[in-house]
This record gives C-alpha cells, structure tokens and sequence, in this order.
C-alpha cells in the first residue's frame, strides 16, 4: 500500500544544512492506521508530508499504491495527489468559501462534473455529520466543525490513503475522542488507509494498528501499538508510553516499604488470569498492592501492577521465580530487606 | 458665492477631467497590476510556482519605475504618449504616465495582500492535487478579494494626488483648476472649493472602498 524506502530529506538552509528526515523506511499495509510519534522537530511532520510530496524528498522512494511517487511528472502527481487525502492541525479551509465550496473544491480540481458535486458534497457532509452547515463559512464553525469539512474535502475523491498532520492537536480532548472515533468509522467502513502523526499517545492508543516513535529525523522504534505500550524498548518510547501509562510510585512511598517492591506487567490476555493470587497460594509470602492500572488498547487489556511482597528472602525469591515463569515481565523496582 | 457659481462650468469639466483619468489608470492597474502581484507572489521561494529569474525580472521592473517621481515619470513617457495618442496634452494623455505609474503600485499591493493567505491554505489546496491555475483563480483570489479591494482604494486615492501633478502639465482635471486659478491669480474661493471638492471625492471613494472591502470579507 505505501512503501517508504531510505527517505532522506536535507533542508539546505543559509545557516546551514538541516537534517529533516534521515535514513527512514516503513511499510503501511492496506486498511491499517499508522501512527508516527514523536516530539515536535523530530522530522514526523516532514516525513509525513513527504509522502504527498509537499515537500521533496532529497533521496530515497515513496511508493503508494505501487506507484513511485518521485518518478511522476506533474500533472500525473496531481491525478496521484487526488487518491491521498490531507488533513491538518490548523485546518486550512478557505476562508471566504462556504463548507459547500470547499468541499466542492477538491471536486473541481479533480475534474467531476459540475452536476455531480451537489449529491457527493451532501454525502459526504453527512458522512462527518455536517449535512446542516452547508451554506456557513468557516469561520462560523467550531475547531472541530472546521475539521469535519476538511475531512469531507480530504475525501471527496475517494482516496485510498488519508493523512493526518496532528489533526486532533488544535482541540479539545472530547472534541479530539469525536474526531478520532471519525476516523476510525472512516478507516472501517471505507476501508480507507491512515497514516497520521501526534506527539499525543493517547491518539496512538486509541486508533492506531501499528506505530514508529521518531527522533532526530529517524525511526527509533516501530511495532504493533500494543507492543510499543506493553514492551517499549527504546527510552524515548518509554517515555512517551509513560505519558499515557503513569505507574510511578511516589518516593515518599516508596521509601517506607521494607518488602521486595516488583512491577508485574500482564500482557494480552493474562490480565484476566489469577496469576497474583496463584502466586500468593503456592507461596509464603503477603502481597501488597502499591498501584495499578489495567488499560485496554486498541480493545486488548494491558495491565500493570507494583507489589510489594514480604516474607523470608528465600520465599521472595521463589514467589518472583514463580511470577516471571508466568507473566515474563516482571521487574524489581526495589530490594527488600528480608529475614 | 457668485464666484463659485460663476466658475462651475469649469469645476464640472475638470472634475470629469479627473474622473477620466483616475477611472483609465485605475481600470489599466487592476488589469495589469492584479496579474503582475500575483505572478510576483506565486513565483516567489517556496511558493507552488517558484521560479527565481520571473520574479527578479518583473520585481525590477517593478521597482525601477516605482522609484522614479512621478513628475519625471510623466516627462519621460511624453514620447511613448506621443506616438499612442498622437498628444500630450489632455486627460486622455495624462492617463497613460498615470496608468505606468499605477501597475505597479497596484502590482505590489496585491502581492502583499496574497501574503497575507496563510501558507497553510495553498498547501491544502495542492494536497487536493488542484492545478496551478485553479489555486489562483479559485483560492488566491477569492481569499485576497478585501485586499484587493481596500488597495483599489489606495491606488484611486493616490492616482487622485498624482492626477492634479498631471494636471499641471497639460493634463486638466481639478489639480490643474486649482492651480490656474489659486496659485497664479490668488483666486483663493476656486482654491478653496477644489479642495473641498478633493476632500469630498477622496472620501467618498475611502467609504465606497472599506464599506466593500468588510462586505466581501467572510474571515
């Protein structure tokens, strides 16, 4: 479906050159939604419009739909342009146009026939829920109305890929869930191929099959969203799975436990299984839940739990034994002082 | 007053003097002005037809008789409106050093306006893969129509000003009334009144402008 191979994109700036997006290959398959996160400056935004060709990639290939973006002479792209949806975080509707107007807009740059454009821009109003707002300006619409037009616009020809530019980090968080269970509604029944980037998880956890974390223009860490959350392995995606996934234990806390302090990570389906109370049957030892937090991504429970365990040394021991041999993701945050 | 109602004859003559050559220079701007400051816009860096030798080639163009006083523009183009209108004298005559003048001035104004659009809007626009010329006729202009209009009135403004230099040397109007009668005879109630007939035309005119100017503003 899309295919990126070695893209590279150098800015040549008087300052000197600046590195947007080094050395970066992924593949998104069709009828997936795929999520880029990373910090702003960290190339995601490039990347991503790169794979319209907004902006020129200095080397590598873009293939969507098995055709090589770069090879294609002008007015082709413009044909190719019509098939790849945008969105952005700022909008861009054309101010002194009617919702109709816009959205007819893309109607007319690519060629359809006048009489057509009534019954497509209705259904697709209808489709983003703005049947009602056809003769109103944008400036008359809220954030998220605006970004309901431009999604009509951005799929008024029938593309097979859609772009997202931070499209939900202008709004509010309830106005962010409603586009996003748009999207997705899109991404189901049209069957329609995402790829959209945000510096928020919460969105990767909400919509998105699969993932990469970017910094400093390269791809860091890509894999299934649920890997990503539930065994992160590079430390910045750590640190954004920490945002969405806050399990830190207060030091105060912390430091008044005499006990064997473990994180226990349930993944997929074992969050369901009794493997704590197993543990505390088959062992002599208490155990005492510090925190916990079971979250369901993309439907697919994950949970995380820290402990603290007391007993005999010897008890801890095999009670961790018996916890990594069922769950593998066990850690130990902080030794005990045992008998 | 007997004076004024002796001298309106002349007042009605030269202002219609005026409003020909503000309304030929003022047509001929916006006609060649408007393509000129968006071909300044689109073919400037980053812009969807960038195209480096377009730009500097009409930007100093631009400039070059931008810099030059109109007085002396005007003398200068004395030949080139000799062999157009086979004169130099008259409103007709005038209009053309108007209209060059104009061009430009509008040409600028225009592209500064297109400026203004949020480069965001263009980029959307050729993510929906429309044509150069769609995204000029159907987002540029569209979106820098109150531009548009408030540097209309700017430049007919201004053209009024540079008409009453024109007038001077054999161009008539009401800048040439003015100073036939108020500068070389002392006649100070004819000077008065095409002052006031000045400010009154100029005012008009900044009305007419902002009241269409914020009528087709939807932003």
């Amino acid at each position: 479906m899309i295919k990126v191979e070695q893209l590279n994109k150098v800015f040549h700036l008087k300052t000197g050159d600046v590195i947007g997006v080094e050395d970066v290959s992924f593949e998104v398959d069709a009828g997936e939604i795929f999520g880029i996160v990373g910090y702003s400056g960290a190339g995601k935004s490039t990347l991503l419009r790169c794979l319209n060709l907004l902006e020129r990639p200095s080397s590598g290939s873009i293939y969507i739909n098995d055709t090589d973006l770069l090879e294609l002479p002008q007015k082709e792209l413009r044909e190719a342009r019509q098939s790849i949806g945008m969105i952005f975080q700022g909008f861009y509707l054309v101010s002194s146009k009617t919702v109709y107007e816009n959205v007819s807009f893309a109607l007319k740059a690519a060629g359809v026939p006048k009489q057509e454009w009534k019954e497509r821009v209705t259904e697709l109003l209808r489709l983003v829920g703005l049947e009602d707002k056809v003769d109103q300006f944008p400036a008359q619409l809220s954030g998220g109305q605006k970004q309901r037009v431009s999604i009509a616009r951005a799929l008024a020809n029938n593309p097979s890929v859609l772009l997202c530019d931070e499209a939900t980090s202008a709004l509010d968080p309830n106005t962010t869930q409603s586009i996003l269970n748009l999207l997705q509604k899109i991404n189901r029944e049209l069957g329609i191929t995402i790829v959209l980037i945000t510096h928020e998880m919460e969105v990767v956890k909400k919509i998105c099959d699969r993932c990469a974390v970017m910094e400093d223009g390269r791809i860091v860490e890509q894999a299934s969203t649920y890997k990503i959350f539930s065994q992160p392995k590079n430390e910045l995606t750590q640190k954004f799975i920490a945002t969405v996934l806050d399990i830190n234990l207060p030091d105060k806390l912390r430091k008044e436990c005499t006990g064997t302090v473990v994180q226990l990570k349930f993944i997929d389906g074992l969050a369901s299984d009794s493997v704590v109370s197993d543990m505390l049957q088959n062992n002599q030892v208490t155990g005492n839940i510090l925190h916990g937090k079971v979250d369901y991504i993309k439907d697919v429970p994950l949970g995380v739990f820290i402990m603290e365990l007391k007993g005999t040394q010897k008890e801890v021991d095999q009670a961790i034994d018996y916890l990594y041999k069922r769950l593998k993701h066990v850690e130990v945050i902080q030794h005990g002082t045992h008998r | 007053m007997e004076r004024i109602v002796e001298i309106l004859p002349e007042l009605n003559h030269a202002f219609l003097e005026t409003l020909i050559m503000v309304g030929i220079s003022l047509t001929i701007a916006l006609i060649l002005g408007l393509p000129i400051g968006i071909l300044l816009y689109v073919t400037s860096q980053n812009n969807f037809l960038q195209n480096k030798t377009l730009k500097t080639v009409f930007g100093v163009i631009v400039n070059l008789v931008r810099s030059v006083p109109f007085i002396i523009l005007m003398v200068f183009l004395f030949p080139v409106t000799q062999i157009l209108l086979g004169s130099t004298i008259g409103p007709y005559a005038a209009s053309v050093s108007l209209s060059v003048a104009a061009i430009p001035f509008y040409a600028r104004i225009v592209e500064a306006a297109a400026r203004d659009i949020d480069k965001g809007v263009i980029e959307a626009a050729i993510a929906t893969g429309a044509s150069p010329w769609l995204i000029i006729k159907d987002i540029i202009l569209p979106e820098t129509k109150p531009g548009l209009i408030s540097g209309l009135t700017i430049t007919a403004i201004s053209l009024i000003g540079y008409s009453a230099m024109a007038g001077t040397i054999g161009g008539g109007g009401i800048g040439d009334l003015a100073v036939r009668y108020g500068y070389y005879r002392y006649d100070d109630t004819v000077m008065f009144t095409t002052v006031i007939v000045l400010v009154v035309l100029v005012q008009f005119i900044q009305y007419l402008g902002d009241y269409i100017s914020k009528a087709v503003d939807k932003r």
